[in-house]
């Protein structure tokens, strides 16, 4: 019992790995800033060319959602990060990982926005347009509101995802929360450094799990 | 454009390293179907356990639930590969993934499940009781059929979305896909291996990317969208 507690909550490293597992903290916030901004973007362009009625901008947009679900992101995040270099292009981590989580995220957000926006009936748009609104406005003032709304729990969950793959960056020696506190466990032969990741984790997102049951209930109710 | 190919699709490199891919697609598809058939087991069982409504195992599976969804499983598998042997306890590799993966499976799977559940009205559990079928008989025959017709599209999902991250046990020295593509990659000095990893994973996951995608359009419809 004793070694478990030395092993796994040991108090003296947590506090010795805080200062370096705070500065990892704080690039996993850049990243997540990066990564949710840069997929909510780019799911709702791949979203709007997955709804369009033009062939040749659904086809693509298909293909696309297809790929980037089937394949797993580390093997995105590798393929970029050690792949590119072999064309020339040299990436440093965190683009790479921005890049990766891109095409992975845009793909799993435009699932949501599409389901969203289907959620909006026809009659809404017709009238939209018969009120003298644009296409696009239609679309801006209209439909994207409710679309949003109609799927804001989807939207949460997923962006709890995208935040849990951030540790993958670590993969890349990426200096963020899971590489520092893997770190800090070499240095010391003791795992408490992972269990205060855990705990850090925890914290930040249990309550946006707890939201997130809470409306999927409201929902169904 | 030649030398495009060459880097990323050199015939001799995949010929080469073919062999080593495809073992690690056989590990991947073992360790996978490991996780599915324990992790959906356990959720299906930890929903139906709280359907009896019992104070204490609710607070327990409801904890699990949120724990397990919050984590990053990458954590989890580091705090278990790098921080058992500490205390005595060495499991390898593999072992390591298929725990991980198994709990945050059943985690999301008993939230699914129990979202199944909860859309049944009280007055089915009701009219199943009252026509002597008991709690029990209700629970398997009433209740169970329309909560797994319910959970399958999100289900799927999650099922594509945890299998795919055996990709993870590359970290952990699992032979898996990536791992066996990584080694190559830095012996033959090409890209290639990579670019087998990623063709690996379509071949794999395409067909379950479809079927998830077949799920959710039927229900669509079925919601009359």
């Amino acid at each position: 019992m004793q070694s478990l507690m030395d092993q796994f909550f040991n108090l003296e490293i947590m506090a010795k790995a805080l200062p370096l597992m705070l500065s990892g903290l704080w690039m996993t916030a850049k990243l997540c800033a990066a990564v949710i901004v840069l997929g909510l973007g780019g799911g709702l362009v791949v979203a709007l060319a997955n709804v369009s009625p033009r062939r040749w901008l659904r086809f693509p947009s298909i293909v696309f959602t297809d790929i980037f679900r089937a394949l797993p992101p580390l093997v995105l995040l590798i393929f970029i990060y050690s792949g590119l270099p072999f064309a020339g292009i040299e990436i440093s981590p965190f683009a790479a990982v921005a890049l990766a989580f891109l095409l992975n995220n845009s793909a799993y957000y435009a699932e949501v926005y599409r389901a969203g926006i289907l959620s909006v009936g026809k009659g809404q748009w017709e009238a939209a347009r018969s009120t003298g609104l644009s296409q696009t406005q239609t679309l801006t003032s209209v439909v994207l509101p409710q679309a949003v709304r109609n799927v804001l729990p989807d939207l949460l969950s997923n962006t709890v995802e995208v935040v849990k793959l951030t540790s993958l960056a670590s993969v890349v020696s990426l200096s963020e929360l899971l590489y520092t506190a893997n770190m800090a466990r070499s240095i010391t032969y003791n795992a408490s450094p992972l269990v205060l990741a855990a705990l850090i984790y925890l914290v930040i997102l249990w309550p946006v799990v707890r939201l997130v049951s809470r409306f999927q209930r409201r929902l169904a109710a | 454009m030649q030398n495009f190919l060459h880097t990323f699709f050199d015939p001799n490199v995949m010929a080469r390293y073919l062999p080593d891919v495809l073992s690690g697609m056989m590990v991947a598809i073992w360790i996978g179907a490991a996780v599915v058939v324990a992790g959906v087991t356990a959720g299906l069982a930890l929903a139906c356990l709280r359907t009896y409504r019992i104070a204490i195992c609710d607070v327990f599976i409801i904890c699990f639930a949120d724990i397990f969804r919050a984590l990053p499983p990458l954590v989890l598998i580091l705090l278990l590969y790098f921080g058992l042997p500490g205390v005595g306890v060495r499991l390898s590799g593999p072992v390591v993934l298929f725990v991980v993966l198994s709990l945050t499976l059943a985690a999301f799977a008993e939230e699914i499940f129990w979202a199944g559940f909860s859309s049944i009205e009280k007055g089915q559990w009701e009219a199943g009781i009252s026509t002597g079928l008991g709690f029990g008989g209700t629970l398997v025959y009433v209740a169970l059929p329309q909560a797994v017709r319910l959970a399958i599209p999100p289900l799927v999902n999650r099922v594509l979305a945890i299998t795919k991250m055996t990709a993870l046990g590359s970290v952990i020295g699992v032979l898996e896909i990536l791992s066996a593509a990584t080694t190559a990659q830095s012996f033959s000095g090409s890209a290639t291996p990579l670019s087998l990893a990623a063709i690996a994973y379509l071949v794999l996951f395409l067909p379950l990317v479809f079927a998830a995608r077949m799920f959710e359009r039927r229900r669509e419809q079925s919601l009359g969208r």
